[in-house]
C-alpha cells in the first residue's frame, strides 16, 4: 500500500499534490429539516388515545404498588412454586419483584409515552459560546492574581510562599502516619512455617478422625488437617478458636494419596513417604485456592482457579497452567500405628512472596 | 431449464453443497459407529434358573471381554483388569450406560439410553466380576433410603471433598484435557453411593474409613435436596454457573431490555 | 430516514392546523412555595436553566443507565446496612435454611443468609442490589464505547473523560468489595487469590498483605475493612466525582450527532422542562422498574448454595463478577516460567504482571487516550458534533482491538465452564487463547479499519448516484436502467459534513525552509509524524459539490436529473406531443 490518499485511485479522488479546498467546495449545512407534526399534533382522537395510554399506564403502576402491599402482608412468606421456565421459586419474592417491577414501570413507561406524543416535538436551537473566555475577561483575571499575589506581598519575601508550601505539604503527615503505624502486624517469619510438628497426627478433614495406613486405599484421596485443628481434638477449653483454625485451614491443610510406589518417580518423595502414601500440602503455589482435584488414573492434581496442574508421581512438578514451584511435600511417617508428621514442611507453603528465595 | 437448475450458479449453491456433504459424512459416521451391543444370551436365560455368576461370565464374554480380557485380567490399554473392583463398580459402570464403552474418547460418558441390560443381568455381569476377584458390593438401603440423613453435615463433607470436582451446586467441573467430572442433577442415590466407594475413571475412591456410610448418605441427601429444587429460591438459576450465568443474562436480555428502551424513548411518535 | 406511518398521510396532509394545546398561558404566575423560596434565596432567576436544551438519541442515555444503577444500588444498599452485619466472628447458624442448619461460619454470612430468608422482601433487594451492581457497569462499558468511538472525549471535554476513568474504576473496586462481603465460598475464594496476588509485589508484597488483611489469612479485619470502603469510602467518592462529571456534561452542554441544522456551535433538541424531565426522569423508572422484573424471575448470587468461606475448601467454576474476569483470565493465561529467583529474591511476574499491574495498566491508558490523539492529531479546536465511527477509521479500529484483547482476557476466565459446556479440553483452551491474545487484535484492527474506510466509500456512491429506487425504465433502443433518487440535502447532509483529517506530514507545513534547508525535526516529533500518518493517510474524502456535478454531467448517475434519463423522459414527451397526446391523457 502506497503512502498516497487512497482517494486517489477513486473515480471522484482528489489530487495527489494537496490543495486546501476553497470555502465555495463544501456543501453548506441545509438547516433543519421541515418540521413533521405527530399524530397527536393534528388529530384530536389521537391526542386522546394518547392520553389514555398514559393515564392507563400510571394508574397500572397504582395498581402495582398496592398490589405489592397487599401481597407483603398477606401472602406467606415462605409459599413455593414451579413456574414453567423458571422453575422452582419461592412465590413471595416473584410476586412481590413482579408487583414491584409494575409500579415502576407504569410511572416510566407513562412519562415517556407522555413525553413523546403529547408534548412539545419542535426542535428548539440554542447557541453554544466557545469555552475559552476572551481577551479581556483573561486580562482582568491575570490582574486579580496578581493583585493577590502582590498585595499578599509575595513578590518581595518570598519565604513566605516556600515556607508555607512546605508546612502544608507536611502537615497530613500525622495522620497518615497514625492509620499506617496502626496496621501491621510485620509479616517477620509467619509466612516460613505452618503449624505442623514432628509427631503431629493427620486427622481427616472435617470429621477429625485420625488415619492408619490401612484405611488409605489405593486411589483414595484425603483431606487432612493438623492435630489439634481438626473435630474432638479442636474441641474444649486450651482448643484452637474459629479464627485460629481457619489460619490453620490457608497453611496447613494437606492432601494425602496412596500411590503404587513404583510410580514414585523421585527418592526423596519416596523417602517422605509411608509405603507409597503421600502428603502434600493442598494450597496451591500460584494464588493460594486448594489444589484438591486428583485425577486417580492420571495422578495429576488440578486447581480448579487458574488450572495449574501438579504431577504427583514426580513430586508434584507443574505440567500446565501458571503455577511455577512444586507443591511442598510433608514427610510422614508411621507412630503407634497412626501417620504423623515426621517433621514440618521443609520449605514455605503457598503463594510466592518477594523475600522467599530459593 | 428446471428450477433447481437456475441456482446452480448463485453464490448459495456451494453452501448448499457444503452443507450436504457435511450431514452425508457425518450420517455415515454415525450410522456406522459401534453402538453398545444389544444382549444376545438374555432369552437364553430369562426363564431359567441359572447360577448368577455363569449367567453373569456368559454376558460378559458377549459384551466384555474384547476389551477386558476373557477372565476380566485386562487388556492393556483397551480395558484395565476388573478384580477387586465389586459388583457395587459394575453396578455403577453398567447401570449408568458407562460401559460397555460405546466409543473410545477421553471419558466413558453416562448415557440412559444405552442401559440395555435389565437389573438382574447387571446383577449378574456383577455376581460374576466379584467371583474374580472380592470387592465392594452393593450399598445396604438403609444407607441410600435417605430416611435418617442429616443434609448439612453431607453439605460439608460434599464442601470439602466433592464442590471443587463436581461444583458446589452439583453441575459438574472440567477436569484436565478433555476430562470433566459431570453434573449430579440424575443421578440416582444408588449410583452416588457406588460412584464414592469404587471411584470410576478419574473419580478417587471414598472408601468408608473416610467417608463412613452414614456419611455418604448424608452427601446423597444433599445432593438429592439440590436435585429437587432445593436451593431454587430467587429465580431461573442461570445453569447454577455463578457469575458465569449472570454475565451471559445481563450482556443478552439485560443489555436487550434496556438499549430497547433507550432506543423507543429517543424515537419520534407516530 | 423519516418513515411515514400509517394512517396519519391524509391527516397530516390537510392540515397545518395543530390541536388546541394552549401551550400559552395568557397570565402565569408563580405557585406560593416557589415565591417562598424566591423570598429566601432568588430562586426565580435560576429558571432559565429549564429551558436549557438536551440533544436527542438514544446512545446518550447509555451514561444514565449507569447513573440510575448507581442511585438503585445507593437505596437498596441502605436497606442492606440495616441488617447485614460485617464481622468475620464465628457463629453456628440456627436460621430456617436447612441445609446449612448446625453448621459453623461468619456472622457476616449468617446476616446474608437471613436476609434471603427470614426478612420479608430480603431476597428481592439483595438481588435488586446485585443487579443493579451489574447493570451499573454494563451502563458504564456501553457509554464508555459510545464516547470512545464518537470522539466525546476531545477538547474541552478530556477531563471528564479522564474523570469518568476514574469513575468506572471505582465502580469495578466497588462491585469486587460488595460482592465479597457476604463471605461465601465462591467471592471468599477471590479475596484468597487477592491476598496471593497481592503477596507478589516486589519488595512490599508481603507487607501489604499483613497491613490489609490485619496479619495472617484470613484473619478478622478483611470483611470490616471492605465494609467501609464498600459502603461509605468509595460511594462517597464515587458520587461526588460523579456530580462532577454531570454538572461538567451541563457547563459543557452535551455533544451531538452532526445533521441538518446542527453546527459546532448550537445545540439542537428538546427542553429540559417539560420533555426531558418527563423523559429523563421516565427513564429512571424504566431502568428501575426492568431491574426489579430482572430480580423477580433471575436468581443472581445463591450464596446459600455456595456455603460458607473455608480456605480448605473451593468450588469448580470459580469465577469473579464479569467485570473482574479480565484480571482472572490474564492469571489464567500467563505462564509458570514468568516467575523467578534472582539475588536471593522471588519474582513473580506471572502474577503480578495479570493483577497488580494490569489494572493500572488498563486504566491509565484508558485515560490518557485524549490526550495522545490530540498529540498525534495537534488538533486544538474544540469539538461539539460527534463524529460517526466510520469517519474515524483508525480510532474505532484501535478501539474495537482494545476490546478484543480485554475479551480475550475476559474469556479466559470461563475457560473451565467453556470446557465442560462444549466437551473441550480445557487445556486446549488456555494454550489457543494464549496466542489469540496476541493475533486476534492485530486481525480485528485490520478487519475494522477496512470496514470503515469501505462504509465511507459506501456513502460517497450513496451521495454520487443516489439510491436505487426499484423502478426500471426501458429506452425506445431496449436499454434498461433503473432510476436512481438522489438524495435530498438534508439526507445528504449526514454523509458529506464530515472532514477527512488530515496527517501532520502534509499540514505541518513545508519540511524546508525558504533557503531549502531541511528543517530539524527532533525524536518526538518525528514519531508524532509517523503516528499521524498511521492514523490518517489511509482516508476517504467527503464528496464536494463540484464532484457531484461531474457527477452528473458524466451521466455516470444517468438516471440522475440532467443524465440521460431526463433527456430520454424529454424525448418521449415530445413524441408523444407530436402524436397529439398531452401529457395528462397519457395513460
Amino acid at each position: 500500500m502506497s503512502d498516497d490518499q487512497i482517494a486517489v485511485h477513486e473515480p471522484h479522488a482528489k489530487p495527489t499534490t494537496y490543495v486546501e479546498p476553497g470555502p465555495a467546495d463544501r456543501f453548506e449545512n441545509p438547516g433543519l429539516p421541515p418540521h413533521r407534526p405527530r399524530r397527536a399534533d393534528v388529530d384530536d382522537a389521537a391526542a386522546k388515545r394518547a392520553e389514555r395510554q398514559v393515564t392507563t399506564l400510571f394508574g397500572l403502576s397504582i395498581l402495582g404498588t398496592l398490589g405489592f402491599i397487599v401481597a407483603y402482608f398477606l401472602v406467606d412468606p415462605n409459599l413455593r412454586a414451579s413456574i414453567l421456565v423458571i422453575g422452582h421459586v419461592n412465590l413471595y419474592h416473584v410476586i412481590l419483584g413482579l408487583t414491584m417491577a409494575i409500579s415502576l414501570l407504569g410511572i416510566g413507561l407513562g412519562a415517556v409515552h407522555w413525553a413523546k406524543t403529547l408534548m412539545p416535538d419542535t426542535e428548539i436551537v440554542e447557541e453554544r459560546h466557545l469555552q475559552a473566555s476572551d481577551q479581556e475577561a483573561r486580562d482582568e483575571a491575570a490582574g486579580i492574581l496578581s493583585q493577590g499575589y502582590r498585595s499578599a506581598q509575595l513578590h518581595r519575601r518570598p519565604m513566605l510562599l516556600l515556607t508555607a508550601g512546605g508546612a502544608l505539604g507536611l502537615f497530613a503527615l500525622p495522620m497518615a502516619l497514625q492509620v499506617a503505624g496502626g496496621l501491621g502486624p510485620l509479616p517477620g517469619d509467619t509466612l516460613n512455617h505452618t503449624v505442623w510438628r514432628k509427631g503431629m497426627k493427620l486427622l481427616i478433614d472435617p470429621s477429625g478422625t485420625p488415619l492408619t495406613p490401612e484405611m488409605v486405599t489405593q486411589g483414595s484421596v484425603i483431606h487432612v488437617l493438623p492435630e489439634g485443628f481438626a473435630g474432638e481434638s479442636s474441641h474444649g477449653e486450651d482448643g484452637p478458636s474459629a479464627l485460629e483454625i481457619m489460619e490453620v485451614k490457608a497453611t496447613a491443610s494437606v492432601l494425602l494419596v496412596r500411590l503404587n510406589p513404583e510410580l514414585i518417580q523421585s527418592q526423596k518423595q519416596r523417602d517422605w513417604s509411608v509405603d507409597g502414601i503421600v502428603a502434600y500440602s493442598k494450597i496451591c503455589t500460584h494464588v493460594g485456592c486448594p489444589v484438591a482435584l486428583y485425577e486417580r488414573q492420571t495422578h495429576h492434581l488440578l486447581c480448579p482457579c487458574h488450572q495449574s496442574t501438579f504431577d504427583m508421581t514426580n513430586d508434584c512438578e507443574v505440567i500446565f497452567g501458571p503455577a511455577k514451584r512444586p507443591l511442598p511435600q510433608l514427610p510422614i511417617t508411621v507412630e503407634d500405628g497412626y501417620l504423623v508428621a515426621a517433621d514440618g514442611f521443609a520449605e514455605p507453603v503457598g503463594p510466592s512472596f518477594w523475600e522467599r528465595g530459593e | 431449464m428446471s428450477k433447481l437448475a437456475t441456482y446452480r450458479r448463485s453464490p448459495i449453491a456451494l453452501i448448499v453443497l457444503l452443507f450436504l456433504g457435511l450431514t452425508f459424512t457425518g450420517t455415515a459416521y454415525a450410522a456406522f459407529q459401534p453402538t453398545a451391543p444389544t444382549d444376545a444370551y438374555s432369552a437364553a436365560n430369562a426363564a431359567e434358573d441359572v447360577d448368577d455368576v455363569e449367567a453373569g461370565q456368559k454376558l460378559f464374554l458377549a459384551n466384555c471381554a474384547s476389551c477386558h480380557g476373557k477372565n476380566a485380567e485386562g487388556n492393556g490399554t483397551a480395558g484395565p483388569s476388573l478384580a477387586g473392583v465389586g459388583s457395587a463398580a459394575v453396578d455403577f459402570q453398567v447401570g449408568t450406560g458407562r460401559m460397555p464403552l460405546a466409543a473410545p474418547g477421553v471419558q466413558a460418558p453416562s448415557d440412559p439410553n444405552a442401559v440395555n441390560f435389565s437389573d438382574q443381568e447387571i446383577a449378574q455381569l456383577g455376581a460374576f466380576v466379584d467371583s474374580i476377584g472380592p470387592g465392594p458390593g452393593l450399598p445396604d438401603e438403609e444407607y441410600i433410603d435417605l430416611a435418617n440423613a442429616d443434609i448439612a453435615n453431607g453439605g460439608k463433607i460434599f464442601r470439602t471433598n466433592c464442590a471443587m470436582c463436581h461444583n458446589s451446586s452439583a453441575q459438574g467441573g472440567a477436569l484436565t484435557r478433555g476430562k470433566f467430572a459431570p453434573d449430579l442433577m440424575n443421578v440416582e442415590p444408588k449410583h452416588m453411593y457406588e460412584a464414592m466407594l469404587t471411584g470410576p475413571q478419574s473419580m478417587p475412591v471414598f472408601n468408608d474409613y473416610t467417608i463412613t456410610p452414614q456419611e455418604k448418605e448424608d452427601v446423597i441427601a444433599f445432593v438429592v435436596n439440590i436435585q429437587e429444587g432445593g436451593n431454587s429460591f430467587g429465580g431461573h438459576d442461570l445453569g447454577s454457573l455463578g457469575p458465569a450465568g449472570d454475565a451471559v443474562f445481563v450482556w443478552t436480555f439485560g443489555v436487550a431490555l434496556l438499549v430497547g428502551a433507550a432506543v423507543w424513548l429517543g424515537r419520534k411518535a407516530a | 430516514m423519516t418513515t411515514i406511518p400509517q394512517g396519519a398521510h391524509a391527516v397530516r396532509d390537510q392540515s397545518a392546523a395543530a390541536t388546541e394545546t394552549t401551550a400559552d398561558d395568557a397570565d402565569p404566575k408563580l405557585p406560593p412555595p416557589v415565591v417562598y423560596l424566591d423570598e429566601r434565596f432568588g430562586v426565580a432567576k435560576g429558571f432559565g436553566l429549564f429551558k436549557k436544551v438536551f440533544p436527542d438519541h438514544w446512545s446518550f442515555l447509555l451514561g444514565e443507565i449507569a447513573m440510575y444503577s448507581l442511585i438503585i444500588c445507593l437505596i437498596t444498599g441502605t436497606f442492606l446496612t440495616f441488617w447485614f452485619v460485617p464481622s468475620m466472628g464465628h457463629v453456628i447458624y440456627d436460621g430456617s435454611f436447612v441445609p446449612l442448619k448446625g453448621v459453623g461460619m461468619s456472622e457476616a454470612y449468617a446476616s446474608t443468609l437471613d436476609i434471603s430468608f427470614d426478612i420479608k422482601g430480603g431476597l428481592l433487594i439483595r438481588q435488586l442490589h446485585h443487579w443493579a451492581a451489574l447493570l451499573f457497569i454494563v451502563g458504564i462499558a456501553l457509554h464508555v464505547a459510545r464516547v470512545f468511538f464518537t470522539g466525546a472525549f476531545r477538547k474541552p471535554r478530556e477531563l471528564n473523560w479522564v474523570i469518568g476513568t476514574i469513575l468506572s474504576l471505582l465502580a469495578c473496586v466497588e462491585g469486587f468489595a460488595g460482592y465479597s462481603l457476604p463471605d461465601d465460598l465462591l467471592s471468599g475464594t477471590g479475596i484468597r487469590a487477592m491476598n496471593g496476588f497481592m503477596s507478589s509485589a516486589p519488595v512490599i508484597g508481603t507487607y501489604m498483605t499483613f497491613f490489609v488483611f490485619g496479619g495472617e489469612f484470613p484473619g478478622e479485619s478483611i470483611i470490616p475493612r471492605l465494609y467501609i470502603a464498600h459502603v461509605l469510602l468509595i460511594p462517597a467518592i464515587l458520587v461526588g466525582l460523579f456530580a462532577v462529571h454531570i454538572f461538567l456534561v451541563f457547563w459543557h452542554k452535551h455533544t451531538q450527532y452532526p445533521g441538518p441544522g446542527r453546527t459546532n456551535t448550537n445545540v439542537v433538541g428538546f427542553p429540559l422542562l417539560p420533555v426531558y424531565t418527563a423523559k429523563a426522569g421516565g427513564f429512571f423508572f424504566i431502568v428501575f422498574g426492568i431491574t426489579a422484573l430482572i430480580s423477580a424471575l433471575v436468581t443472581i448470587n445463591p450464596v446459600w448454595a455456595y456455603g460458607p468461606y473455608d480456605p480448605g475448601q473451593v468450588t469448580a467454576g470459580s469465577q469473579p463478577d464479569f467485570y473482574m474476569w479480565f484480571s482472572d483470565g490474564a492469571l489464567r493465561l500467563l505462564p509458570g516460567w514468568l516467575e523467578f529467583e534472582l539475588w536471593g529474591f522471588t519474582w513473580s511476574f506471572n502474577i503480578f504482571l495479570g493483577s497488580l499491574l494490569l489494572l493500572p495498566l488498563v486504566w491509565t491508558i484508558l485515560g490518557v487516550y485524549p490526550f495522545i490523539e490530540q498529540w498525534i492529531t495537534g488538533d486544538k479546536r474544540e469539538h461539539h458534533l460527534l463524529d460517526r465511527p466510520r469517519n474515524a477509521p483508525v480510532r474505532t479500529a484501535v478501539g474495537a482491538a482494545a476490546i478484543s484483547m480485554y475479551l480475550v482476557l475476559a474469556i479466559a476466565t470461563i475457560n473451565d465452564i467453556i470446557a465442560i459446556k462444549l466437551h473441550l479440553s480445557i487445556n486446549d483452551i488456555t494454550v489457543a487463547l494464549r496466542v489469540l491474545f496476541f493475533v486476534l487484535p492485530v486481525i480485528v484492527f485490520m478487519v475494522v479499519k477496512r470496514l470503515c474506510l469501505s462504509l465511507q466509500r459506501a456513502d460517497r456512491e450513496t451521495v454520487l448516484h443516489g439510491t436505487e429506487s426499484g423502478r426500471i425504465m426501458r429506452t425506445p433502443e431496449g436499454r434498461f436502467y433503473e432510476v436512481h433518487e438522489e438524495l435530498n440535502e438534508f439526507d445528504r447532509w449526514h454523509l458529506v459534513q464530515h472532514e477527512a483529517q488530515r496527517p501532520l506530514s502534509l499540514t505541518a507545513g513545508p519540511d524546508t525552509d525558504e533557503y531549502g534547508v531541511d528543517r530539524p525535526v527532533g525524536p518526538l516529533e518525528s514519531l508524532r509524524r509517523k503516528l499521524s500518518d498511521f492514523y490518517f493517510k489511509d482516508r476517504i474524502e467527503p464528496v464536494t459539490p463540484s464532484e457531484l456535478a461531474a457527477a452528473h454531467h458524466h451521466g455516470e448517475a444517468e438516471a440522475l436529473p440532467g443524465g440521460t434519463a431526463q433527456a430520454i423522459e424529454e424525448s418521449v414527451d415530445r413524441a408523444d406531443e407530436t402524436a397529439g397526446l398531452r401529457s395528462d391523457d397519457r395513460p
